[in-house]
């Protein structure tokens, strides 16, 4: 397989509250043999929320990223599901619509770019299933991650309504499953792994919100999981922040935090990443899963 | 297509309006034209499993179904004035399962610019103030700052409801995970071109200021 080279969109909440995701992101491209160049001068791709606002204005600031992309010329990936489900309705809709697509020229326009809809826009779940591949994941092996027993969650947008991995039941998607259980590692069965944690509601109706991220925090419980592995910092921050709840319950004797990890994170620590390497000091409950080295098998 | 727009006599007609509501009618139905599968909405069979799918349906005054059907009825702006529009988390849920193949989503979007157009909200109830406080920060930065948002987003609606959050806010500082200096984009003028020229061609801006028109909308204003 020839070099793989992306161009890599991180999204506002990579370099704060997602810090984590983007640390695990580059350690795990980087120990794969991924490259990941970084987009030059990307904006906020506008998410969910400015599409309230102003139509076009949302539509004009997405695509100028994907003007920037196709001049870069590699494919992009963009972890934060926002930012997936956003370009790539970004690509469609100017796509489909020939007047909306005039417009968003025309504003590119005034900063001297030009509409550019033809470089895919991949998540990075799918990245690594898709182009990397199971086996040459697992041939990276070096540490043992049987200790986890991840509650899968997918949430909304990677699923609905472009689905990232093609194949992948919308419903009942699979893919993390598949690849944690090569790895070693004991899913659990997650029923509500697609169910919303409420986005952004989390400001604006904080009490329905936290209705959604208990529940589905609770379920993972119930099913034995020691922890949720997200692939989108804005669920990973709604289900951590229940962690500090979780504390409150602890000390009256109940059930102690449940850490919530980026999909990225258990890949690195299987890869030999440390703890530090792939971010796990950022997260609200702490870790005590261990990570043992593989008991040597003739690899490497 | 021509008959869609029209107000009293189209597919979706619900019967002679009041001047507002018909304003409101063609202005939305022009719009969601240009929107791929909400232009739908007159393929709706009422089966309600939008409401049955929706995650935050428990939160609303309106179903989703409700809100298709209050529209076909000609109650626009009751619905403009509904939690429900602020309260959809996005999640697309509804949208992928609807047999008529309608988004859902997307005519919930445009519900919102449209009342955030016409500045018609539901009484004491300030959560377009995110949406734009949202596109405030993009607009100056180029990316969003996520300590910016929410302590102007707090400061301009509950400044109580900070202190409140401040446990979470410490938490997150603790775990290195809060920026507190925004970081604005090299091209920073350029983008401001583009948001000047884009923001052309959406819907006019004037803010109409309306008085209360509660008593003349819905079923109340249709003429028989």
């Amino acid at each position: 397989m020839s070099h793989m080279r992306y161009t890599y969109y991180p999204g506002c909440s990579l370099h704060a509250t997602g810090v984590a995701y983007d640390k695990s992101m580059r350690a795990v491209f980087d120990k794969l043999g991924a490259e990941l160049v970084e987009l030059e001068d990307w904006n906020c791709c506008g998410a969910t929320t400015y599409s309230s606002v102003k139509k076009t204005v949302a539509y004009a600031i997405s695509a100028r990223n994907l003007a920037l992309a196709e001049k870069a010329g590699n494919d992009v990936v963009a972890p934060c599901s926002a930012c997936y489900y956003v370009l790539n309705r970004t690509r469609k809709s100017l796509t489909e619509q020939p007047e909306l697509r005039e417009h968003v020229g025309a504003a590119l326009a005034e900063a001297g770019l030009e509409v550019g809809l033809g470089t895919p826009v991949r998540h990075p779940l799918e990245v690594l299933l898709t182009d990397v591949g199971i086996d040459r994941i697992l041939a990276a092996q070096t540490h043992s991650v049987a200790g986890f027993r991840p509650a899968c969650y997918y949430g909304c947008q990677i699923v609905r309504p472009f689905a990232a991995i093609e194949g992948d039941d919308p419903e009942l998607p699979m893919a993390m499953e598949r690849l944690f259980s090569a790895l070693g590692a004991a899913p659990v069965d997650y029923p509500p792994k697609v169910r919303c944690c409420g986005g952004m509601l989390v400001a604006t109706f904080p009490e329905v919100a936290k209705e959604l991220c208990e529940e589905l925090t609770n379920w993972a419980r119930e099913r034995g999981a020691n922890c949720i592995v997200t692939v989108c910092p804005l669920c990973q921050s709604n289900l951590d922040l229940m962690n500090l709840d979780g504390r409150r319950r602890e000390a009256n004797g109940s059930t102690g935090p449940l850490p919530v990890l980026y999909f990225t994170q258990i890949i690195g620590l299987a890869l030999g990443c440390s703890a530090e390497e792939v971010g796990l000091e950022h997260g609200l409950a702490p870790v005590r899963i261990d990570v043992p080295p593989l008991v040597a098998s003739g690899k490497d | 297509m021509t008959s869609r727009t029209e107000p009293s006599s189209g597919r979706m007609a619900p019967g002679v309006l009041s001047r507002s509501e018909r304003e409101l009618r063609e202005a939305f139905l022009a719009e969601i034209e240009r929107i791929p599968g909400a232009g739908r909405l007159d393929q709706c069979i009422q089966c309600g499993t939008c409401t049955a799918s929706c995650p935050v349906s428990f939160a609303m005054d309106l179903t989703p179904r409700q809100v298709i059907a209050m529209f076909r009825a000609g109650a626009i702006e009751d619905l403009l004035r509904s939690r429900t529009i602020w309260v959809c988390a996005s999640c697309y849920q509804c949208t992928m399962r609807c047999p008529a193949d309608i988004s859902i989503t997307e005519l919930l979007y445009g519900f919102k610019r449209m009342a955030i157009d016409r500045g018609i909200f539901p009484a004491k109830f300030p959560v377009h103030v995110f949406a734009e406080t949202f596109a405030e920060m993009v607009n100056r930065y180029g990316r969003n700052h996520e300590v910016g948002l929410i302590l102007r987003f707090f400061m301009r609606t509950q400044p109580l409801g900070l202190l409140r959050r401040r446990r979470d806010g410490l938490a997150l500082w603790r775990h290195g995970r809060l920026r507190i200096r925004p970081t604005r984009i090299d091209a920073i003028g350029d983008f401001r071109k583009i948001i000047a020229r884009a923001e052309k061609f959406d819907l006019p801006q004037e803010r109409v200021k309306r008085e209360s028109v509660a008593d003349t909308v819905g079923y109340a204003a249709i003429e028989r």
